[in-house]
């Protein structure tokens, strides 16, 4: 799916990255702790999060995450619009909740960016 | 379709109250932030998520909630299965990540309904 | 053992605790240089990353810090020094959903307890060493021609 049918198919709002919008997604990783987007989260995979400040855009550019969509109506902050311009990554806002956007998604054929956590995780 | 129908599919195993897992599942959350689900949950969805800790049965039991599924192949602490059992709120852990499993119990769930997708 | 001749690049980083509006910005600046230097996009990937939990940690923490990075030939050596309040108990501290983090961190999104193991899981070599009342240092090393399983 590309950008541009992801914003359709969840009545998104692009905030950043008009001219990106070709960009095809395979995968997705949802989370709204940044740790699990640093331990779990491949490249080239659609970040869905509640989160909104610059760290966000921050952990997208160290994972080198092709683009986020923000869930649940939230908007991001103006820093973290201006730093996602800097570092060219596509942000794009849905009223959707994470459960419903990931279900929209999944039915259209995106999948998870991993099948399975294969290590043994403590009590997290 | 119930809790325990969509636990069986997905082979989520179960940590605790699994006799109360016969409540029909009006959808989903996805969420780790306990104000959000506070405050954006509805009653009688699943939520899925990767916290552990004890206060997500309070959570989840205030909300009214059909169950808590941890993902990530995480495991709950042992006073959260305490409470969970204690409350009676339905808990479970999967190996899937929490995108997977959402889209996979939305599909499940459309498809209980007579939707399909693929 | 790391070879101290053929240093390609190196440079030092200063990161301020308790900063989170430029929390992240010495790991951005660390990535393009990498990335300049053309090195495979792996390893590229994984040196950022332990910088950037790195350098989350100093701002979460620590009170003021610094991130040094050399590259050689055949790695990339990731080092944070920091002057804060150390930690007690680093075998505690490795264990993936151990945290101490206060709600503001929590509230970025991080202090989920998985940043050290994190760390861990991403470097080729990774040393720890901590004084209560003083500080913490964390050794990361990213060979440049071994490729981790896990990461693809």
């Amino acid at each position: 799916m590309t950008l541009r049918e992801i914003k359709e198919l969840l009545e998104a709002e692009v905030l950043v990255g008009h001219s990106q919008l070709d960009r095809e997604i395979t995968t997705a990783f949802g989370a709204d702790l940044m740790s699990d987007v640093l331990a779990f989260a491949k490249p080239g995979s659609l970040l869905l999060t509640g989160l909104t400040n610059p760290q966000v855009v921050r952990t997208a550019d160290v994972l080198d995450i092709a683009a986020i969509l923000m869930v649940r109506g939230k908007r991001p902050t103006p820093e973290t619009i201006r730093l996602a311009e800097e570092l060219g990554i596509p942000i794009l806002a849905t009223k959707y909740i994470l459960f419903e956007s990931a279900g929209r998604l999944y039915s259209k054929g995106i999948r998870g960016c991993m099948e399975k956590v294969e290590s043994d995780r403590a009590t997290g | 379709m119930k809790l325990k129908e969509i636990a069986k599919e997905l082979d989520l195993k179960a940590r605790a109250a699994e006799d109360k897992a016969d409540r029909e599942v009006r959808g989903g959350y996805v969420g780790d932030l306990l104000s959000d689900v506070m405050g954006n949950a509805r009653e009688g969805q699943v939520w899925i998520t990767r916290q552990t800790h004890q206060n997500i049965i309070a959570v989840a039991d205030l909300k009214d909630l059909a169950g808590v599924i941890i993902v990530n192949r995480c495991e709950p602490a042992k006073d959260t299965v305490e409470k969970a059992n204690e409350v009676g709120v339905p808990l479970y852990v999967s190996s899937l990540p929490a995108f997977e499993l959402a889209g996979r119990i939305y599909v499940l769930i459309a498809k209980a309904k007579g939707i399909t997708f693929f | 053992m790391p070879q101290d001749d053929g240093i390609i690049y190196q440079n030092s980083f200063p990161v301020e605790g308790g900063n989170f509006e430029t929390a992240g910005q010495v790991s951005s600046q660390i990535k393009a240089i990498l990335k300049s230097l053309n090195l495979p996009k792996e390893v590229v990937r994984r040196a950022a990353l332990v910088a950037y939990e790195s350098e989350i940690n100093i701002v979460s923490y620590a009170t003021q810090g610094e991130i040094k990075v050399v590259v050689r030939p055949a790695e990339v050596v990731v080092e944070a020094n920091d002057v804060g309040p150390g930690i007690e108990d680093i075998e505690l501290a490795m264990q993936a959903g151990y945290s101490t983090a206060n709600e503001k961190i929590r509230e970025m999104g991080f202090g989920a307890g998985m940043g050290l193991f994190n760390i861990n899981t991403y470097s080729d070599i990774f040393h720890i060493t901590s004084e209560v009342g003083r500080g913490t240092y964390l050794k990361m090393v990213v060979k440049i021609n071994e490729k981790k399983e896990h990461e693809t």
